[in-house]
């Protein structure tokens, strides 16, 4: 006798045809995705490779273009000022994600806890965050003036003495990162409190039972647990730091002299003031490599702090 | 005797004589209107003649029926971007404002602008009453390339002026130097650092501060490269004294932070009345004169860049007005330029203190030398100063680099390196660079 088996045996619901093993049915779905990939060719993929046919070449307006090979790649490996610039981006980097990732955990441990008016703090907190970057260095530089800005007066009623902030090669970066930090502290805040939020309270009840102290806590309860979003705000930070110009070019144009021309400003004085777009073009792909290998590592590094 | 049809013929040629006369001098005057109807684009850099140009824009449209649309651009911003529309062979302008000091050779190199000799011969295309004539030989000269072309009109030629305190002087019981070792002696007797007052303030940003060591330079009567613009002479003794005389005034006489000020930063100091000197170009008048920002209204000076040891010369950076070669729309885009450099609009530049305009006229037209706000003793040190003005820079391809490089040697200067050690380093670097840009 023959068995009639029904819908739910053969998993299908009645009328609907079961898909033929071994058949591929991916190639129906490439229309769909056909527009989405043809924007990633044409403003990622294509310019990206044309970059690096352009670093291959001599390449002046004007002047024509010619085959060099990599002889650009071999004078920038031998230009003195492009490794003073990436020691410097690296200098500027490490202290425009140290100061905000410390002062962002900070600023969440405190917006945690609950207060009055802590939705207003916490907006006027972040507002940093939503100015646009050129309008900030412009007010910033007018703050840095050494005889007429509001810094250096703030100072002296304090009985301090003025100091010189992006006119000096000694405090020019640190007061560049200054700037990075008061803008930027803000985002680190709102992940490490979105990681808080999210924070089980298991742990810190038993700690209260053992009498741990504030401190015991945040240093063997919330800082472990928070690891992983403290890792993303890092490789955020880091990404953005390495890639800094708006603020960087408008108050000091990498100056006094070269003290704070990073890799971003050699990069568009190559390509933009003295029009060596070939070599400017090496420089686009030797920095590319560069972030690629930082952040993998720092990927790397969230990956290991992933909660088990 | 007289017949009716005598009468009504003669009655005739009575009635249409004033129609034949006109239509003779229709014929017989320039025609701005023949591009009516046509558009043009006008990509002008950020400053005061910019500002009149926008202003006085409707008289232009009404004039020649062309309509017009103009945008202003930072200067260090708008150069790149015309160098790269230009390269690509289809700007986006059809008339372009110049910085003929850093962009000449570039542009000449390349032909991306047209050459405007045979516009100016052409009776069809040129007012009668243009009078290309009266425009400064100095001007006309840095507008026309070394092979002859002239690809663009000159405007103005921004010229570098000593900016003085007179209360500040009047204090110190000092006149004004005549000479630059005078005023280095003048500066430092006018420094009080206790008071925060002091004597000198200059570019010390790089790039922004080579007109500075420039000025010094052409007191010793001397450029920065040789005539034929292939060999420095940016390490020679007479560049080195240069440096020393910028090291000293910007050490022992200038605020503390100038090495990082450029103009903006250096108008500001000055115009809050604790500067004796500021060198700079004569186009940032205005503001001092202005009592809601300056507190030097009553007391700003204006003379001309004392004499050196050998020379006596007021350093001149030149704009001017072009059109890409590219352009569909030459014709309409001459007649703008035509316009913008024409006396009438010269005479508003001046009269305005909106600039120092190439044409030599306008500078004694009563009229103007009435409206003119900035007062004779301002208008004396202009004329003074056309009169011996020079190039500031060299007329190089690379100029953005020389600035570069030599401007940070100034810089190290500033911080105390050996001026003579610094102009042979930054010589050193930067002739490969020249040397690649004439093969």
């Amino acid at each position: 006798m023959a068995t009639t088996l029904t819908a739910a045996a053969t998993g299908t619901r009645p009328g609907v045809r079961r898909p033929t093993p071994g058949r591929n049915y991916a190639r129906r779905y490439w229309a769909f995705a056909a527009p989405g990939a043809a924007v990633v060719l044409a403003v990622i993929v294509f310019p990206w490779l044309f970059t690096i046919v352009m670093s291959l070449h001599e390449w002046q307006p004007g002047a024509g273009t010619s085959w060099v090979g990599a002889a650009n790649y071999l004078q920038l490996f031998s230009d003195a000022d492009f490794g003073w610039a990436i020691l410097r981006t690296l200098y500027f980097t490490v202290l425009a994600v140290a100061a905000p990732v410390v002062l962002g955990i900070a600023a969440a441990v405190c917006f945690h806890k609950r207060f009055p008016l802590r939705g207003l703090a916490r907006t006027i907190f972040i507002l940093p965050m939503m100015a646009t970057p050129v309008a900030i260095a412009l007010v910033w530089m007018m703050m840095f003036h050494p005889q007429f800005g509001v810094l250096n007066y703030i100072l002296t009623s304090l009985g301090l003495p003025p100091s010189e902030w992006t006119y000096s090669a000694a405090t020019v970066i640190p007061t560049l990162v200054m700037v990075e930090t008061w803008q930027w502290t803000p985002l680190v805040m709102l992940i490490v409190l979105g990681g808080l939020a999210s924070l089980p309270i298991d742990p810190y009840e038993a700690a209260k039972i053992d009498g741990a102290s504030g401190w015991q806590t945040f240093r063997h309860i919330s800082l472990p647990l928070l690891w992983p979003f403290i890792v993303v705000a890092m490789v955020i930070r880091t990404i953005d730091a390495l890639k800094s110009f708006d603020v960087i070019y408008v108050i000091t144009q990498g100056g006094p002299g070269t003290a704070s021309t990073t890799m971003n400003i050699f990069l568009y004085q190559q390509a933009f003031s003295y029009y060596h777009l070939g070599y400017a073009s090496a420089v686009v792909v030797v920095f590319f490599a560069v972030i690629l290998a930082i952040s993998l590592v720092l990927l790397g590094l969230r990956q290991r702090a992933k909660w088990q | 005797m007289i017949r009716r049809r005598d009468v009504l013929k003669v009655s005739a040629g009575l009635l249409a004589a004033p129609a034949i006369i006109t239509r003779a001098n229709a014929q017989s005057a320039f025609d701005w209107q023949q591009f009516k109807g046509q558009h043009i684009e006008v990509s002008l850099t950020k400053n005061p003649r910019s500002d009149v140009f926008q202003r006085k824009q409707k008289e232009f449209e009404a004039l020649t029926g062309i309509t017009v649309g103009s945008e202003q651009i930072p200067e260090q911003q708008q150069r790149p971007k015309a160098a790269l529309e230009m390269a690509s062979g289809h700007p986006s302008f059809d008339v372009l404002m110049v910085s003929l000091h850093v962009s000449k050779r570039l542009f000449g190199r390349a032909k991306w602008l047209e050459d405007l000799r045979p516009y100016l011969e052409n009776p069809k295309l040129t007012a009668p009453d243009y009078d290309f004539a009266d425009m400064g030989a100095g001007a006309v000269k840095t507008a026309t390339q070394p092979d002859g072309r002239m690809d663009s009109l000159p405007l103005n030629p921004d010229l570098w002026i000593v900016y003085y305190n007179k209360a500040l002087f009047k204090e110190r019981g000092l006149a004004f130097p005549d000479s630059m070792d005078a005023l280095y002696t003048a500066a430092t007797q006018l420094t009080d650092k206790g008071k925060s007052t002091y004597g000198f303030v200059g570019r010390g940003l790089k790039n922004a501060n080579v007109p500075v060591w420039t000025s010094w330079l052409l007191g010793q009567d001397q450029y920065t490269v040789t005539p034929d613009g292939k060999t420095l002479l940016t390490d020679t003794a007479q560049a080195v004294w240069a440096g020393e005389l910028y090291q000293k005034l910007m050490r022992d006489c200038a605020p503390p932070g100038s090495i990082g000020f450029n103009w903006n930063e250096c108008q500001t100091s000055f115009s809050q009345g604790k500067i004796g000197m500021w060198l700079d170009g004569v186009g940032f008048s205005a503001p001092l004169l202005d009592p809601k920002a300056s507190k030097v209204v009553d007391s700003v000076g204006f003379a001309v860049t004392p004499k050196g040891p050998k020379a006596q010369h007021s350093a001149s950076f030149v704009d001017a007005m072009g059109i890409p070669a590219a352009s569909r729309n030459k014709g309409a885009a001459y007649l703008y330029c035509q316009w913008a450099t024409s006396k009438a609009m010269m005479a508003e530049i001046l009269s305005t203190g909106s600039g120092t305009p190439a044409r030599i006229s306008v500078y004694t037209d009563p009229a103007v030398v009435k409206a003119n706000k900035f007062g004779k003793e301002w208008l004396d040190t202009v004329m003074e100063s056309q009169k011996i003005s020079a190039p500031g820079l060299p007329e190089i391809v690379p100029v953005t680099e020389f600035r570069d490089t030599i401007g940070i040697a100034l810089t190290n200067m500033i911080a105390g390196g050996d001026p003579a050690s610094e102009l042979k380093k930054a010589t050193a670097a930067f002739q490969p660079a020249l040397d690649k840009s004439n093969a």
